[in-house]
């Protein structure tokens, strides 16, 4: 009986966030805004050529839109006293996650492919290996989202306090993720620290997917993005078991 | 059959222990009152319960089943109105339902048939499609409980539900305690209201510093810790305390316009009250008589602890 309930209250919960927090001013501004600007501020009117470069703002896009939905939804909940309610329903912890983290995915993954769509009509938008680009836009859906739920689980009640932090870490990874200056032209530490992002191996995988050309094998790409997806939801657990026990 | 079992729960937060050893069992379909003056754990009692917190010892069983070892099943059987009104703001009364039923698995045509008949019995079937952010507490309140009671609950939780409302609000509450209650559900009831307690339990708990300190039935905890009587009495005049001084009253209250007598013997208080009063030429009012009240007990017995 218990496995259903979980599926059930898991697609519920999803509902539930889809309808509430997709049109919150943070998710909007943090999720969609953000990354245009990045875009014009970075691409545009830099004489780059911007179909190499598009796989990157698509690995950046993904990765705004899908990790800015997760830091919001806890608390937030948390501040409007809902989710002590969220808890009392035939939910788990585990299912508040995984919800969480599927409203962020399904968010990041109907902005970018819209981006993806209306971009192909004003540029050479090429998909070389159109599974390799389903899977990365999975893979990189799923990690980003789950970033964004580990990054709400802290406790906190304080969406302002949440949505700083998760820009404290955002931010940084999209200097050092191969997103401006592309993996083949790096060198020592910023190498060092570019492999250290997670955000390096979804760029790099729709490098792959989009163009043919790589700095790591696809099969390494998605192999540590499963990790990253696996180690985000893992912590995510622990944090929030934590919580439960220390009643916050 | 229990509707409810709770053994030697026990929570912790650092040095202090908020629940100790607590251990209670509530019968399919009984009433059953949670006291408890600020602080003492009941909320916290109440949130190991329903599986919000996890325990640092201890079970909970719902209808037989542990809510630890197999939370879904358990919270299947339970509505919970926790504290404060915690519906969602952003979305209508008539959505927040909708999610509420969601959750505990209900069809859509069931989910709407049992919408209609909650919206006409707590009266806010016009507001339907109004976001609850709009409403007033009372009103948010009630959407709460309905959220709480759309699947019929075999067990309903709730913590403090009539805190902070108005008159008709807090009697719409307790008249669909009562309605659930009727319609088999058991209920578990925290409150500060003594009154709400005494009128609609039939076994009361009390909890203090986080153990229970007394369970019985309101009459007998109200006899096992008071053996005092009131009699309650105004004038059409306003008059001293020195009329009070007399045999039999142990002490004397100004209450509003009244004056509360307590006594062990209401009959020579009455029969002096009358016989006073005609010396006195004073008219009274209204006179009536209590027994020994569960205030009284709830405060001796949370003072003693």
């Amino acid at each position: 009986m218990e496995v259903p309930l979980f599926v059930r209250g898991i697609l519920v919960i999803t509902e539930k966030n889809m309808r509430l927090y997709y049109t919150k001013p943070p998710v909007l501004m943090f999720g969609v805004l953000f990354p245009v600007f990045m875009f014009f501020a970075f691409f545009v009117g830099r004489h780059l050529d911007l179909a190499t470069y598009f796989p990157a703002f698509l690995a950046m896009m993904l990765f705004f839109t899908a990790s800015s939905v997760g830091p919001l939804i806890t608390p937030w909940e948390k501040r409007e006293k809902t989710y002590e309610r969220l808890l009392s329903y035939p939910v788990t912890q585990d299912s508040i996650i995984l919800g969480d983290v599927m409203a962020g995915a399904i968010f990041g993954i109907g902005i970018s492919l819209l981006v993806w769509i209306v971009s192909a009509f004003f540029m050479p938008v090429t998909v070389m290996y159109a599974g390799m680009f389903f899977l990365a836009f999975i893979l990189g859906t799923l990690s980003c989202a789950a970033l964004g739920v580990l990054l709400a689980a802290p406790a906190s009640n304080s969406p302002p306090n949440v949505m700083i932090f998760s820009n404290l870490i955002r931010f940084p990874l999209i200097f050092i993720s191969g997103i401006f200056v592309p993996l083949s032209e790096m060198q020592g530490w910023a190498l060092t620290l570019a492999y250290c992002s997670p955000l390096t191996y979804l760029v790099d995988l729709f490098n792959a997917a989009m163009s043919g050309t790589s700095a790591l094998s696809p099969v390494v790409d998605a192999g540590v993005l499963i990790m990253v997806f696996g180690g985000f939801i893992l912590a995510a657990r622990f944090i929030q078991q934590r919580n439960m026990m220390k009643g916050m | 059959m229990n509707a409810l079992e709770v053994e030697h729960l026990v929570k912790r937060f650092g040095s202090i222990t908020a629940v100790d050893d607590v251990s209670l069992t509530v019968r399919e379909g009984e009433t059953f009152g949670f006291l408890g003056p600020n602080g003492a754990g009941k909320t916290t009692t109440i949130r190991l319960m329903t599986g919000v917190l996890t325990p640092d010892a201890g079970t909970v069983r719902i209808n037989g089943i542990d809510i630890h070892r197999h939370p879904l099943d358990a919270k299947m059987q339970m509505g919970v109105i926790p504290e404060s009104s915690t519906v969602y703001g952003d979305l209508s009364a008539e959505q927040n339902l909708h999610l509420s039923g969601k959750m505990y698995g209900m069809s859509r045509a069931l989910r709407d048939t049992r919408i209609e008949e909650i919206l006409s019995q707590l009266g806010f079937a016009e507001k339907r499609h109004s976001p609850v952010n709009t409403f007033s507490k009372g009103m948010k309140q009630r959407v709460s409980i309905a959220c709480a009671i759309i699947h019929r609950p075999k067990v309903l939780v709730l913590d403090e539900p009539t805190s902070g409302l108005d008159v008709q609000s807090r009697r719409l509450v307790i008249e669909t305690i009562r309605h659930m209650n009727e319609q088999g559900s058991t209920i578990f009831l925290t409150t500060h209201n003594i009154e709400e307690a005494n009128t609609l339990c039939q076994t009361v708990c009390i909890i203090n510093r986080g153990k229970i300190v007394a369970q019985d039935s309101p009459e007998r905890l109200k006899k096992m810790f008071d053996t005092t009587q009131s009699v309650e009495v105004s004038f059409d005049r306003a008059v001293t305390r020195d009329l009070f001084v007399a045999e039999g009253i142990i002490r004397a209250e100004p209450c509003g316009d009244k004056w509360r007598l307590y006594t062990d013997n209401p009959d020579r208080v009455l029969k002096y009250l009358v016989l006073r009063a005609e010396r006195e030429s004073l008219g009274i009012t209204s006179l009536t008589t209590s027994g020994p009240s569960l205030e009284e007990a709830f405060v001796q017995i949370t003072e003693c602890a």
